[in-house]
């Protein structure tokens, strides 16, 4: 398959440029018997999270004396992408985003405030348009504040990709497949610390620091809309009182 | 749980004056040994020790049918095995986060250096080749990720292209050396108590709270990374940990003869 051009005249394929956001739309508190949920709609993704927790651990040998147990389940709907049917059940892929987005929120959530227990983190990816990693760990964080579970800071992140040998953020689908680096991370601005990080493609170093620059600027956007989000459903819920 | 929090202890103490159990410095290896070539009815095979730790890796080619989406390619995959003769906390069974994350961490940094030119294994229509790397973890003393990049890629730089002749491989004749583009290493560090070491042994990695590990290739160019573990890093580590990646990187090169 031939390569489209993906960014013209500064432009990319979508109309947006190097720093803009594709549309993102957050909605806390959409599962009723989940503890704590979030809906997160970001370009053509649609990822559901949810949290259960915390509850005592199982099996019981695995319990922690200091601290809370984290355990986060990434997957992708067999319907979930533009392409074939997915074979359900997690696949490799899948394994290592759960398992690298279970120490973000080892580290976020004050898990020493609850030892012996475990919190059960979910992330249903529902329609897939790049970037759901991201997207997901972006919604698990309002599902956990949802929750009302303590963290050191409502994390987010941006991921940002080269594509025509460009840095760009928040990649989308045709330009993951085409560009040439993806790097997704997720930040805590509170600590100006880095929770996650995933880096392919060949770049400088210089570049490297330019997307954590990226994915740190933009994160701004992405926190003011998960407050809002979890604002939101308690004006909700008091109008319809 | 007791002997974890006495090995921690004992790990955080000496890292409070910047020094190690074995008494190497912060960012520096222990003895490296690499070994090409041990095992002939592998198409190439590598067995890496960084300190106790041995990784074990055989190349294998088989005649694959393209993926939909690139119909002109080959196949890569790297897969890792946890040998449950490796360590006491290793069973037998399928593979954990744990082995699929190492495996896709290395599989990661060799494609996206573009090492091998997946073009150049395409055969003829709907056949080309796959290459398959397998991981053997023999013995774990700390720091699989960098003892298995070695391993993969000294098994591929030992590695042959067996012959295709009428739609099948000639096993045991050869059409030559496979073509590399480039190598590429991984260098991982781990933070214990604030504090950031390279190539952890399995003591200091019961004391660690996270890990960074990054790829790098021939141009000095970083190709691949993974934070793992609870805990977080700064843009400042980041900054430090990429410039040994890139220092190391280049040492490990020229040590596997990339």
């Amino acid at each position: 398959m031939e390569k489209p051009v993906l960014i013209r005249n500064g432009k990319r394929n979508d109309g947006r440029g190097v720093m803009d956001l594709r549309p993102l739309k957050i909605t806390a508190g959409v599962l009723k018997k989940a503890d704590g949920s979030a809906m997160i709609e970001w370009g053509k993704n649609k990822i559901l999270a949810a949290v259960y927790g915390p509850r005592e651990a199982f099996p019981k040998h695995m319990a922690n004396p200091n601290r809370a147990n984290v355990n986060c389940k990434y997957s992708m709907a067999p319907f979930s992408s533009l392409e074939e049917h997915g074979r359900s059940g997690p696949n490799r892929r899948a394994i290592e985003i759960g398992k690298v987005a279970k120490h973000v929120f080892e580290n976020a959530i004050l898990t020493n405030q609850f030892p012996k227990t475990q919190i059960d983190i979910s992330i249903e990816v529902l329609q897939s348009d790049g970037g759901t990693r991201i997207a997901g760990i972006t919604a698990a964080a309002v599902a956990l504040a949802d929750a009302g579970i303590p963290m050191r800071d409502l994390v987010q992140g941006v991921s940002v990709g080269k594509v025509d040998g460009v840095l760009v953020v928040d990649v989308d689908k045709p330009e993951d497949n085409y560009g040439t680096s993806d790097i997704p991370v997720i930040v805590s601005l509170r600590s100006n610390e880095i929770l996650l990080f995933q880096l392919d493609g060949m770049l400088s170093k210089k570049e490297v620091e330019t997307a954590l620059d990226y994915s740190f600027e933009t994160a701004k956007t992405v926190r003011e809309l998960q407050i809002e989000a979890l604002k939101n459903k308690y004006v909700l819920e008091e109008s319809g009182a | 749980m007791i002997m974890d929090e006495v090995k921690e202890e004992f790990v955080k103490e000496l890292l409070k004056n910047n020094k190690r159990s074995d008494g190497r410095g912060l960012l520096e290896y222990r003895p490296i040994k690499i070994e090409k070539g041990l095992l002939p009815n592998a198409e190439g095979s590598c067995l890496a020790q960084i300190g106790d730790t041995k990784v074990l890796a055989g190349v294998k080619f088989d005649v694959v049918e393209p993926y939909k989406d690139r119909p002109a390619e080959g196949v890569f995959q790297v897969n890792a095995e946890f040998l449950p003769l490796a360590h006491p906390e290793f069973f037998a069974g399928p593979p954990d986060e744990r082995s699929i994350e190492l495996a896709r961490v290395v599989d990661r940094g060799i494609r996206s250096a573009d090492c091998v030119d997946s073009k150049k294994l395409f055969l003829e229509e709907g056949k080309a080749l796959g290459i398959y790397v397998d991981l053997y973890i023999m013995d774990h003393s700390g720091n699989l990720i960098d003892t298995a990049g070695l391993a993969a890629m000294g098994a591929l730089l030992d590695t042959k292209v067996p012959k295709y002749e009428a739609k099948a491989l000639i096993r045991g004749e050869f059409s030559g050396k496979l073509h590399l583009e480039r190598s590429a290493v991984v260098c991982s560090f781990e933070k214990i108590d604030g504090k950031i070491v390279l190539d952890a042994n399995d003591e200091e990695e019961v004391a660690s709270e996270g890990r960074l590990s990054f790829a790098t290739c021939d141009g000095d160019l970083l190709c691949a990374a993974q934070k793992s573990g609870r805990s977080a890093f700064s843009r400042e580590e980041f900054s430090a940990i990429m410039d040994a990646s890139l220092e190391k990187g280049r040492e490990l090169r020229k040590l596997i003869g990339g």
